[in-house]
C-alpha cells in the first residue's frame, strides 16, 4: 500500500462513487434505473457505498415490460427492501392498457419502453437518470458522455454532445430536460464480473449455468418459459446454459456454459470471443445502427 | 481495511491514453492492431466490420469502422467525436480516448487529453512532421499529458529506412524542446504490417527501443500523480438522520492530490479554520491513509461549517484563494465566441461560480504559436489567454502543478452547454 497504487477495479469504483455523489449534490431529483440485471445490481451496490453510512438519497425505478424472469423480479424486490430505497415501477403493460403505447406485432416491448420511461420521468420530474450502460457494449455507446444530455423529448443528439473534460461533469438542465448518467461508462463486461466477485455481490440464479429446456432460434438458445413456447416445428432439448445479460425473458438467449460460480463465469468471460449483446440479445440485431437510433429516441 | 484494496485479485494498473491523428496517418489501423493483437476484439465485432467493408468494396478490411460508431461518421468516412476503447493485457488495463485529428476537432483532442496519462501521436513516415503533428504535440503539452509517444508509422513504405526515422525523430525532438514535454519516446512502426506494435520488428534491427505495447505496459505512471499537495474538494456532506449514526458528519469527496492520514492537521478553505482529521471512512471501513484517486469520506475532530465547494488542505501548503484568474482557454462553442465582458458560469473542482471576461490578452495560433494581441474574442477551437473575475474565489493551483485544481470548464448560462475549457496559469 505504501507505493500508493491501486488496482484498476478500485480506480473504477472510486470514479463511479465520485459520479454518484456529484449527481446527488448537484441535481434536483435523481433516480436510479434498477431492473435486477447485473449491471444495475452493481449500480445499486456502488450507490450504497457512495453514501454510507447514510441511505441512498434517491429512489430507484424499474421500467417493467411485464416480460421478466420471475426470479429476477423477486431479487429486485428483496434487494430494494434491503437497501431501504423507494421503488417506483413504471409499467409497460399499464401503458398498453391505457392506449399510450401499442404493442408491436412481434410482441417485443423493448422499443415501447422508451415512452413509458419518459412519461415516468416527466411525472416524477426526474432531472437525472442513472443507467448501467457501458461504453464497451456497443459502438454508439462508445461515444456517449458520462453525463449525457437529453432534450425535452428525451432525445440524444450524438453530434451535439457537451464536451466532457477532466472530472468536471456538467449536469445543468432546464425544467423538462434530463441528464442520463452512466457511472459504469469505463467498465468492461469483465470488470463488472470481477467486481461482483471481489465484492461478493449476490445475483439472481439465471446468471449461473443450469440444465434448462431450450429451443434453438437462428443459433441462439432460448429457454422455454412463460413467454417462450416452442413454435410449430421447433424441438426443445435440454442444455446447460446461463445468461450473460438479462433483458426481457422473451428476448434474451442463454449461452452454453458450465459456469455455476462467479469464478467460473470470470474464467469463461476472459476467453470469450463474442460480445455479450451479440451473443444474447435478439433486440440489437436489427441494423448496423440499431442502438444509435433507439438512443436518439430516448432509449437508455 | 487497506488490505481490501490490494487483495483484490486483479491488480492491474489503469493507463489512460489519447490518440491523435487522422485516418490517413493509419491511426485507426494502429488501434485496430492493438485491439486485435491483444485479443480485445470480439469475433462478432470483427465480422460486422468485415461485412460492411466487403459491402463497400474495400480492398482490405477497414479497421476504422471499429471506432467510427456513429451513422454520420460511417457515411462520411470521418471520425467526429472522441470514442473510448478498452483493452487489457496481463500487465495493465488501458482506456483509449480516440480523437480525430483535424483542426476543426481541436476541442475533442483537448477533451481526450484532459484525462490522459499518455498521448500517442502518429506521423506518416513518407510525409514527416506536418502542421497537424505540431498542433497535437502543442495541445498535449498544454494539457500537461505527462508522457508522449510519437509513432512514425508506415515504415514499410520507406523500406524501414533508419535515416528517414532519424530525420523525423530529430525534427520532432527539436520542436518538443520548445514545449513542455516531460517524457518523449519515439517508435518506428508499421501498423498495417504489425512492426513494433505488439512485437519487436525484425525489419528494423537498428531500433533498440521497445515495441509500442511494451512501452504502454511499462511506462512509469505512478509518480505522475501529485502526492505532495493535499487538496480535498468537498463534494457532498454525509449526515445520516438515523439513530445509529446520529452524530456522524462526514465530508465526501475524491482526493485530488496529496496523502491524508488520520491525525493530520487540515485547513478548510476558504474559511481558514483548522482542525484535525478524525478518521477517513469508506463503506468498507476506515482507511489508514487516502490518496488520489480514492473516493472517501473525511471526518474532522471539530465541528466546523464545511460544505460543498470548500476544500481541505494543509495549513502549511494551501491552495490559492483568488477571484482573479489568469487562464489559457480553449473555446468549444460553434454558436457564439467568447467575448470580452462576456458573463459565464464556471465549474472548478466541486465549486460553481459565475465569471466575467475582464481581458482577452491574446489569441494563439496553435500551428505557429504566434500570439495575436489584437484579438478581443475566441471562436470555436481557438485558444487564447484570458483574465476572468469570478463572483466567489476559486480554490486553485497552477494547472502545471495540479491538473485537478488547475482546470475548469466554462458553461453558457442561457442554454447550459459546456462552451470552453480553462487552464489556470
Amino acid at each position: 500500500m505504501s507505493d500508493y497504487r491501486i488496482s484498476h477495479i478500485a480506480a473504477l469504483e472510486a470514479e463511479a462513487i465520485f459520479i454518484f455523489r456529484e449527481v446527488a449534490a448537484t441535481c434536483q431529483r435523481p433516480v436510479l434505473l434498477f431492473s435486477g440485471g447485473k449491471d444495475s445490481i452493481v449500480m445499486l451496490h456502488l450507490a450504497q457505498k457512495a453514501f454510507a453510512p447514510a441511505p441512498i438519497p434517491f429512489p430507484v425505478m424499474h421500467v417493467d415490460t411485464g416480460q421478466n424472469f420471475a426470479e429476477v423480479i423477486d431479487y429486485r424486490d428483496r434487494r430494494v427492501a434491503e437497501a431501504g430505497v423507494q421503488l417506483i415501477v413504471a409499467s409497460v403493460q399499464d401503458a398498453i392498457d391505457r392506449g399510450m403505447v401499442t404493442e408491436p406485432p412481434d410482441g417485443t416491448r423493448n422499443r415501447i419502453q422508451t415512452p413509458v420511461l419518459l412519461e415516468a420521468a416527466e411525472k416524477y420530474q426526474f432531472d437525472a437518470l442513472f443507467g448501467g450502460a457501458r461504453r464497451d457494449e456497443e459502438k454508439a455507446r462508445a461515444k456517449e458522455r458520462v453525463f449525457s444530455f437529453r432534450d425535452d423529448f428525451g432525445q440524444w443528439d450524438p453530434k451535439n454532445q457537451r464536451p466532457e473534460l477532466w472530472n468536471l461533469y456538467n449536469g445543468r438542465v432546464h425544467p423538462g430536460e434530463q441528464i442520463r448518467v452512466f457511472p459504469l461508462s469505463n467498465w468492461t463486461e469483465l470488470d463488472v464480473w470481477r467486481y461482483i466477485g471481489s465484492e461478493d455481490i449476490p445475483l439472481p440464479e439465471v446468471y449461473f449455468s443450469a440444465e434448462r429446456e431450450v429451443v434453438d432460434r437462428g443459433g441462439m438458445l432460448y429457454a422455454v418459459n412463460e413467454f417462450i413456447k416452442p413454435r410449430e416445428g421447433e424441438e426443445t432439448f435440454f442444455e446447460k446454459v446461463r445468461y450473460r445479460t438479462v433483458g426481457d425473458a422473451n428476448l434474451t438467449a442463454g449461452v452454453r456454459s458450465d459456469a455455476t460460480t462467479i469464478d467460473e463465469i470470470i474464467a469463461e468471460v476472459e476467453v470469450t470471443r463474442i460480445t455479450e449483446r451479440g451473443a444474447t440479445r435478439g433486440d440489437d440485431k436489427t441494423s448496423e445502427a440499431a442502438m444509435e437510433d433507439r438512443k436518439r429516441e430516448g432509449y437508455f | 481495511m487497506t488490505d481490501t484494496l490490494t487483495s483484490r485479485e486483479d491488480t492491474h494498473e489503469l493507463l489512460r491514453f489519447a490518440t491523435a491523428g487522422s485516418v490517413d496517418d493509419g491511426k485507426s489501423t494502429l488501434i485496430g492492431r492493438l485491439l486485435f493483437d491483444s485479443k480485445a476484439l470480439f469475433d462478432d465485432q470483427w465480422d460486422a466490420v468485415e461485412a460492411v467493408s466487403a459491402g463497400r468494396g474495400d480492398e482490405y478490411t477497414d479497421l476504422a469502422l471499429l471506432t467510427d460508431g456513429l451513422r454520420s461518421e460511417r457515411e462520411q468516412g470521418i471520425t467526429i467525436d472522441v470514442a473510448y476503447r478498452y483493452f487489457s493485457t496481463p500487465e495493465r488495463k488501458f482506456i483509449i480516448a480516440d480523437t480525430p485529428g483535424h483542426i476543426q476537432y481541436t476541442r475533442n483532442m483537448v477533451t481526450g487529453a484532459s484525462t490522459a496519462d499518455l498521448a500517442l501521436i502518429l506521423v506518416d513516415a513518407r510525409k514527416g512532421l506536418v502542421e497537424q503533428s505540431r498542433r497535437h504535440a502543442f495541445l498535449c503539452s498544454l494539457l500537461r499529458v505527462p508522457h508522449m509517444v510519437l509513432c512514425v508509422n508506415k515504415m514499410d513504405l520507406v523500406d524501414y529506412d533508419e535515416a528517414v526515422f532519424k530525420r523525423i525523430e530529430n525534427e520532432f525532438s527539436a520542436f518538443a524542446t520548445k514545449l513542455e514535454v516531460p517524457d518523449l519516446t519515439v517508435i518506428p512502426v508499421s501498423a498495417l504490417k504489425g512492426d513494433n506494435v505488439v512485437n519487436r520488428s525484425e525489419n528494423m534491427p537498428w531500433f533498440q527501443g521497445p515495441s509500442l505495447l511494451h512501452h504502454l505496459e511499462k511506462v512509469h505512471i505512478a509518480s505522475d500523480r501529485n502526492l505532495v499537495d493535499v487538496r480535498f474538494p468537498v463534494q457532498h456532506v454525509i449526515r445520516p438522520h438515523s439513530s445509529d449514526n446520529h452524530d456522524f458528519r462526514g465530508y465526501a469527496g475524491q482526493v485530488a492530490s496529496g496523502v491524508m492520514k488520520p491525525g493530520d492537521e487540515v485547513m478548510v478553505l476558504p474559511s481558514g479554520f483548522t482542525s484535525r482529521i478524525a478518521s477517513i471512512e469508506t463503506a468498507d471501513g476506515p482507511l489508514e491513509e487516502a490518496f488520489p484517486p480514492l473516493s472517501v469520506t473525511v471526518r474532522l475532530e471539530d465541528e466546523l461549517d464545511v460544505s460543498r465547494g470548500d476544500m481541505l488542505c494543509r495549513p502549511g501548503n494551501q491552495a490559492r484563494v483568488s477571484q482573479d484568474i489568469e487562464a489559457m482557454v480553449c473555446w468549444m462553442d460553434e454558436a457564439r465566441p467568447l467575448k470580452l465582458r462576456g458573463k459565464y458560469a464556471v465549474k472548478h473542482t466541486t465549486s460553481d461560480v459565475r465569471a466575467i471576461v475582464k481581458d482577452v490578452q491574446y489569441q494563439l495560433d496553435i500551428n505557429t504559436l504566434h500570439r495575436d494581441e489584437t484579438a478581443t474574442e475566441l471562436g470555436l477551437n481557438e485558444i487564447g489567454r484570458v483574465t476572468l473575475r469570478t463572483t466567489k474565489p476559486l480554490l486553485c493551483d497552477d494547472y502545471r502543478r495540479n491538473r485537478s485544481t488547475g482546470g475548469f470548464i466554462i458553461i453558457d448560462e442561457a442554454d447550459n452547454r459546456t462552451v470552453g475549457a480553462g487552464i489556470i496559469v
